[in-house]
Parts: C-alpha cells; structure tokens; sequence
C-alpha cells in the first residue's frame, strides 16, 4: 500500500465574526489511509471540513492536494480537487431513483435530453462495483436508511475522488450495517483513496481509522497512530484534562422496588415482559435496533397502550394512559430523538427548561418570575448547560448542551423513575461525562434510572443490572458482574438464530 | 455563566420584567415600528385631519373588529394552523342576532347570546375536527368558511336584516364617556390574549404545540385541548365582531366579513407571527392591523380610491414579510 501524502492542510486559520474557530491547524491523509477526526462540538471538525469541501474560504494557510497547491475557492473547485463530502443529513431526493440521484446536476445526455439508459447502465456498474444488492431504478425514499447511504457513497466516488469525507456516517446504521460500510471502506483503501472519517463512536475509530488526528477548541492538537493509542489518551487530549473516572459509578445498596412490570404486551410486538426496578439503581436496557426497547418505554409512558399485563409502582396496580398521568406517578421519559421529540427548537433555554414545570411558578396569570429565574437556573447550573444566556434559542446549542436541556427539563419535574433514551447519542465526551456524572447522582438520591443504550461500553460500566430485549422480550437479566459484550450481544440476537 | 445565574431576583421588581418585555418586543419588532411611525408622521404631514381626536378614535373603530380575529388568528397561526371561516362567523352571528330581534322580537342580551353560540359554535366544530383527526385545519375552516356562509345565505334569504333596535345599535355605535363601545370591548380582548399568552400555562402550550407537536406529546401537554381553544376562541372572537359590525350598520348582513379572515391574517404576519408556526406575539399583531388601518384611513383621507388600495395593502405585505425575511437570514 503506498503512503504518499495526499491531502495537506497546514496552519489553518478561519475566524467569524466573535469566534475564531480555526486558530492554527494541521492535517495530513496519505493515500489508502483512513483519518479519524476527533474532538468535541465546537472543536472545528465540521469548520476544517467546510474548507476542505469549498463551502468556507481558509483566511490563512494553505491546502496541498496530492502535491499541488490547491486554491479551493467553492464547491466546484473542491470537486475538481477530487474531495468528496458525505454530510451527516442524507442529500438525497426521495422521490428520484437511485441512479437519478447518483447523477444528479450531472445527467448524460443524449440530443438534448437525459439519456436513461446510459445513465442507468453507470449506476448500475457503480453499484456492482461495491457489491451493492441495490436496483438503480429504484427510488431512493423505498431504500433503507442504511442503503441510502450506500447511495450516498456510490454517489461521492462518481466523481472519482480522490479524498472522501464521511462526517458521522454511522449515526443511523445497525450494526450489521456498520460492518459492511467498513466493508466498503477497507475497498476504498485499497484502491488508494484518503478518507477522512468522523465520529464520536470511539470503538468505531478504533475498528477503522490507521491514524486520529486531535482538534480542541479550534486548535491541533496532536495526530496518532490508531494502534498506538488508548480510549483514555484520546479522550484526555480532547478534553485538555484527565478523565480519570470518564464512567463515574458509585452503586448502592438494593433497597425497595419502585416498579413491577407483569406480562406486559402491546397485542403488536411486545410480549411477556416482566421487570422489577429498585430505587436508586440504573437499569440498563441493551438490544439491537428494533428489539422493541423504545416501544417498552412508551408504553410505560402512556404513549402507547398497553394491551396485556400489569404495572405495579410502590406495590399497587396502576394505569397509564397518557404521558400526565405517568408524570402524576412520578415517571419521565427523556425520548431518544432530541430534536424530534424534545426540544422546541426556536424557543429560548428557559422556555424548554421550565415548560414541564409550569405549575410550579404559574397561578393562574399569575406569574411568578423569580421562581421561574430560578428554576431554570437550578438546572442550568446542575446540567452545566453552556449557554450565551437562558433566553439563547436552543436551536443555537450544541447538541451535547441540547440534551442537557431536555434531561434538565424532566428534573425539574422531580421523577422518581426517569427513562432515559439514548442518553448520550450525538454528544461529545465531555459533556457524556457530565450527563453520567448527573445519573450517578440521581441514582444515589434514590431515583430509579432506566437506561436504553445502544453503546454497549455506556451499558456495561453505567448499570447496576441489564435488560436484553430481542423480538420485543426479555431475553435476559444480567447482574453487573456478569457484564461483558459477548453475553449482551448472545442475548440480543438469541431468538434470530 | 456564574455571573448571570446568580443575579439576586429578590431585588427585581415585576415592572423589571416587563421593562424588559417591551425593549426586547421593540428590538424584535424595529422594522414594522419604523415603518408605522414613518406612515404617521407622513400622514400627519400630508393631511391636516388625520391626527385628530375624531379621526384616531375613528380608525381604532375600524381596526378594533379586525383585532377581535387576529388577535385569536395570532394563537391558530402559532399553532401552525390557520382559520378561514371567520370571516363567514362575522356573518352567521350578525344575522342570528339581527334575526332573533327583528324576526322573532326576543330582546337583545338573548339574541346577543344565541348569535354568540351559533357563531362560536362553528368555532367549535372546528376545534374538534382539527384537534380529533388529522385533517389539515386550512381544509377543515375552508368547508366551515363555506357551509357559515350558505347558512347566513339560507336565514336571511339573501337580504340584509334591518334591526331598529336603539339597545342593539348602542353595542357597536355607542360611547362610553367619549369612547366608542368597540374600542372598549378591543382593550378587554388585548388584556385577555396577552394574560394567555404571556401568562398563563395554556399560553406556553400553544408556543410548544406550535413549535414540535411531537415534543408537546411527549412533554405530556394535552395537545387536543390545546388546539381546540384556540379554534374555539377564534369562533367567539369572530362572533363578537360580526355583532359589533351588525349593530354599527344597523342589520345582519350575509354579505358581511368577506375577506375578513385575510386582514386578520395579514394584521398577524405583518406583526411578525411566522407562518411556519411557533414564534409570534399578540403586540405584533396590534402594531400590524394598526399598520393596515392606519393605511386605508390615509388612503382615503388622501382620496385614493379603494381599488388602488387593495394593490397598496398587497405591497405592504410583501415589503414588511421581505424586509424580516432579510433579517432572518442575516441572524442565521
């Protein structure tokens, strides 16, 4: 494999009005190389990527592509440079087929119209080419996520690039999904293409990338051979401090049981479900995608109906039939798509800290400000939510600020059993440590903390016992001692053999 | 961030608050302000009667019954939604009314109250039907708009019903002091929308069900209730203003409040509110009818005729919807 420098990027530096996001930074790929870009939101990831692909102009520095210096002054140019962009949001148009979109803004044409057939007979040798069970005449909106990724990429080597950008292209893949884009990734090195590859997913980077290059706060700080390197030299470089305990886990004592699920169904998918919570423990809830973990959870949350079975809390039967009544018996669900479910996006911090909370400062229209201040200070300040001021739209925040806000919103109705979905998805290391530093907290006040995660490290060194749920059961309980990755992933695929 | 969150509320007082409100209302809002006090001053210029006592009092009469609509049009627009069928309630609550004293000779406090059932009814059936199923509420009030309308058409027959009725003409033409009767029924309606909105709990649910339907659900807001009242206050608002608009000219007519629900809607948009749902404040809406009166009264105190005035009324609306989309995009 040769190991020519392909993509050099040297002291670079981009300012914005108030900020300077780029203050001075390097990047090398070589070719056949795959180039792990890690830092927390806001380090500049995404801004060094905007340069690269054309979208952004560098105010210092300069940029060398296979040797030659390359002024790349908008998109085109970055394409003619052979850089391929593969963005976090799918680009694609759901109601074109697959080869459509692959040659989309760049049809053949044949006297004076598109010339279907050429245009499908490429995508379809495109497709072949990376093995890709995929119909090029299909529309894209009736392919899987996963798929349209594949799209996507089909999509960005048309263009025979050189240099492929991938900003967090696992985020909506399964597992199964995820090995087969390396798959295709560890083709792409071969035939010689730098891909520069993002993600928070730490194991991932270590599954893939050859070398990780650091940014913090705009600034280098420092690249590393993958297989030199540790989980906690990473992290701490990130950081720019030790994280001596990134998993912070006091566990207590067993003491009563706060809720009993009995026979559960929903009459659709979930079946046989049978529980018990204890206050003051974390109760991790680890299956694959579709297992029907999130559905247990609205129902639990009087979002969906329960159909079969009983919920007992503090030893007496109870129904829930809508998210106030759960709320009444102490429940709060914080749902696992923030943007979608949670946040009311153009609404300021104090509005989304306090909207669950109403009662507690409104009489009425009497409204009482103080207590509204403080109440959204409270858990500003307990959540460290880094905002410009509590009247910053959220739509502003990084996304790790942005969970924030909704798990301090639900505090603020002071649960005594939080669901939490997805707690950490899409947010950055420091801020993971923050939020599990905060549900250690709770479970030692005595909270019950329910935890669906797909991150089996979270799950492991977060919870004091594990649910695994495969084809809407539980197919097994696991103490904390007898946690580890193999028996979580034999329970989750047990009844797909 | 300590600095901020430690500020000592104890020595805030309430007027702090709303201080506050109105210089970031004013901020917010700098473009339509600008633009209503250039109109002013240019009208004052232009026309020596427009700053006087009879003319002022006589535009807040005109814009009072289009406030009555948007400032509920405020609340449906923020939820996403919009109502069509006001316009036609104007009409359905003015000819019951009319009708039941000058067909039937009941007296008026109980022709007032049934016009206000039968109109806030339609106000009703569109809450349901929008918060019950999933049908898109611009369809829903578009049927409403239609069926209100051919119902005031049946009842009447066609003809405008004459009232002589000095009771029933006090509640739109009389005077309180030297008040006229609707520019007091506007101020209790403000009050009430800014208490709503401002103040109270169901205020905060219609900017959250505006803003993510799916994350009011999961907040455990009763999103159904939500939407009902504010269809519900739409239909009340608009049978309000169709008595008022009756008893000023003397009769129910099933020709009356046609168009209406498109100045109210563009009393809102100009005042800010965005379409999209989620963000907008009833001062908006004040200042944007305010503008539209204001408009029309100088128009006509300048003799321009009222074809003309419909193209000037569009241009406005294009200009202060392009000058904030401008602004926008300069904020993202």
């Amino acid at each position: 494999m040769s190991r020519t420098s392909l993509l050099t990027m040297k002291g670079i530096k981009k300012s914005f009005p108030g900020v300077q996001a780029l203050k001075n930074v390097d990047l090398e790929v070589r070719s056949g190389e795959v180039h792990a870009l890690l830092g927390e939101n806001g380090a500049g990831k995404s801004t060094l990527i905007k340069i690269l692909g054309g979208i952004y102009s560098l105010d210092e520095g300069e940029i060398q592509i296979g040797g030659q210096a390359a002024d790349i002054r908008d998109v085109h140019d970055s394409q003619a440079f052979g850089v391929s962009v593969i963005h976090q949001e799918l680009v694609l148009v759901p109601e074109m087929t697959v080869a459509e979109n692959i040659y989309l803004g760049r049809e053949p044409m044949k006297a004076g119209a598109v010339d279907q057939t050429r245009m499908k007979a490429e995508a379809s040798k495109l497709l072949d080419a990376f093995e890709l069970d995929i119909d090029p005449a299909t529309a894209v909106g009736r392919l899987t996520i996963a798929q349209q990724q594949m799209v996507e990429i089909v999509r960005a080597l048309s263009f025979h690039s050189r240099i492929l950008v991938m900003d967090e292209p696992t985020s909506s893949l399964s597992d199964k999904e995820v090995e087969f884009l390396f798959g295709i990734i560890r083709k792409l090195k071969e035939s010689g293409v730098g891909i520069i590859y993002i993600s928070h997913r730490m194991s991932e980077l270590f599954a893939v990338s050859d070398r990780v290059t650091v940014l913090r706060d705009g600034e280098y700080i420092g690249t590393r051979i993958t297989a030199d390197t540790s989980t906690d030299e990473l992290v701490s470089m990130m950081v720019g401090r030790k994280l001596d305990n990134y998993y912070v886990r006091t566990y207590n004592e067993k003491s009563d049981v706060i809720l009993e699920v009995r026979n559960l169904g929903d009459g659709k998918y979930l079946r046989n479900i049978n529980f018990n919570l204890y206050k003051g423990e974390i109760l991790g809830f680890a299956g694959l995608v579709g297992a029907g973990r999130s559905e247990l959870m609205k129902c639990l949350f009087g979002l969906d109906p329960i159909v079969h079975g009983e919920i007992v809390i503090d030893g007496a039967a109870v129904q829930i039939k809508s998210p106030e009544q759960a709320m009444k018996l102490g429940i709060s669900l914080v749902p696992e798509d923030r943007k979608k479910e949670a946040l009311f996006l153009v609404q300021s911090v104090r509005f989304n800290t306090t909207i669950k909370a109403l009662g507690q400062f409104i009489k009425g229209i009497f409204v009482n400000r103080e207590k509204e201040s403080q109440i959204s200070d409270r858990y500003v300040h307990l959540m460290s939510i880094k905002a410009a001021s509590p009247y910053q739209a959220v739509v502003n925040l990084s996304g790790g600020n942005q969970q924030k806000v909704v798990i301090g919103r639900w505090l603020a109705t002071e649960p005594r059993i939080l669901i939490l979905d997805e707690p950490t998805r899409g947010v950055d290391v420091g801020a993971k440590a923050e939020i599990y530093g905060i549900m250690n907290d709770l479970a030692s006040q005595g909270v019950a903390i329910i935890m669906i995660s797909s991150e089996l490290p979270e799950i492991i060194n977060m919870s004091d016992r594990v649910n695994v749920m495969c084809g809407g059961t539980i197919t097994g309980t696991l103490d904390k001692n007898e946690l580890d990755q193999e028996h979580i992933m034999h329970l989750a695929i047990s009844h797909n053999e | 961030m300590a600095d901020k969150s430690n500020v000592n509320y104890k020595n805030r007082k309430w007027y702090h608050h709303t201080f506050q409100s109105i210089v970031v209302f004013v901020k917010e809002n700098m473009g339509i302000l600008i633009g209503f006090l250039v109109l002013c001053i240019l009208l004052s210029v232009l026309s020596p009667v427009f700053l006087s006592k009879a003319n002022i009092l006589n535009v807040l009469r005109q814009v009072a019954t289009n406030l009555y609509i948007a400032c509920a049009m405020t609340m449906v627009i923020i939820l996403g939604g919009i109502d069509l069928s006001v316009g036609s309630i104007i009409a359905l609550s003015g000819v019951v009314t009319g009708g039941m004293i000058a067909f039937d000779g009941y007296s008026m406090p109980v022709a007032v109250i049934c016009g206000l059932i039968v109109g806030t009814f339609v106000g009703v059936f569109n809450g349901l039907v929008v918060s019950k199923t999933t049908i898109p509420p611009f369809i829903v009030t578009l049927a409403t708009m239609n069926i209100a309308r051919g119902a005031a058409y049946v009842y009447t027959g066609g003809q405008p019903i004459r009232v002589m009725s000095d009771e029933f003409n006090f509640i739109g033409a009389g005077y309180l002091g030297e008040i006229p009767m609707p520019i007091i029924y506007l101020v209790v309606i403000i009050i009430v929308s800014i208490l709503i909105m401002n103040k109270s709990k169901l205020g905060r649910h219609i900017y959250a069900v505006g803003g993510n339907r799916q994350a009011a659900v999961f907040a455990g807001i009763r999103i159904q209730r939500v939407l009902f009242f504010a269809y519900f206050f739409s239909g009340l608002m608009a049978s309000i203003a169709g008595i008022v608009l009756a008893s000023r000219m003397f009769s129910g007519q099933p020709t009356a409040g046609q168009g209406a629900e498109m100045d109210a809607i563009a009393a809102v948009v100009l005042g800010g509110t965005s379409m999209s749902g989620g963000l907008g404040k009833i001062g908006g809406t004040i200042i944007g009818a305010l503008v539209i009166g204001v408009l029309s009264n100088g128009l006509n105190l300048l003799g321009i005729n009222s074809f003309w005035q419909y193209i000037v009324k569009g241009v406005v609306i294009l200009i202060a919807v392009y000058v904030d989309f401008i602004k926008k995009n300069r904020n993202a």
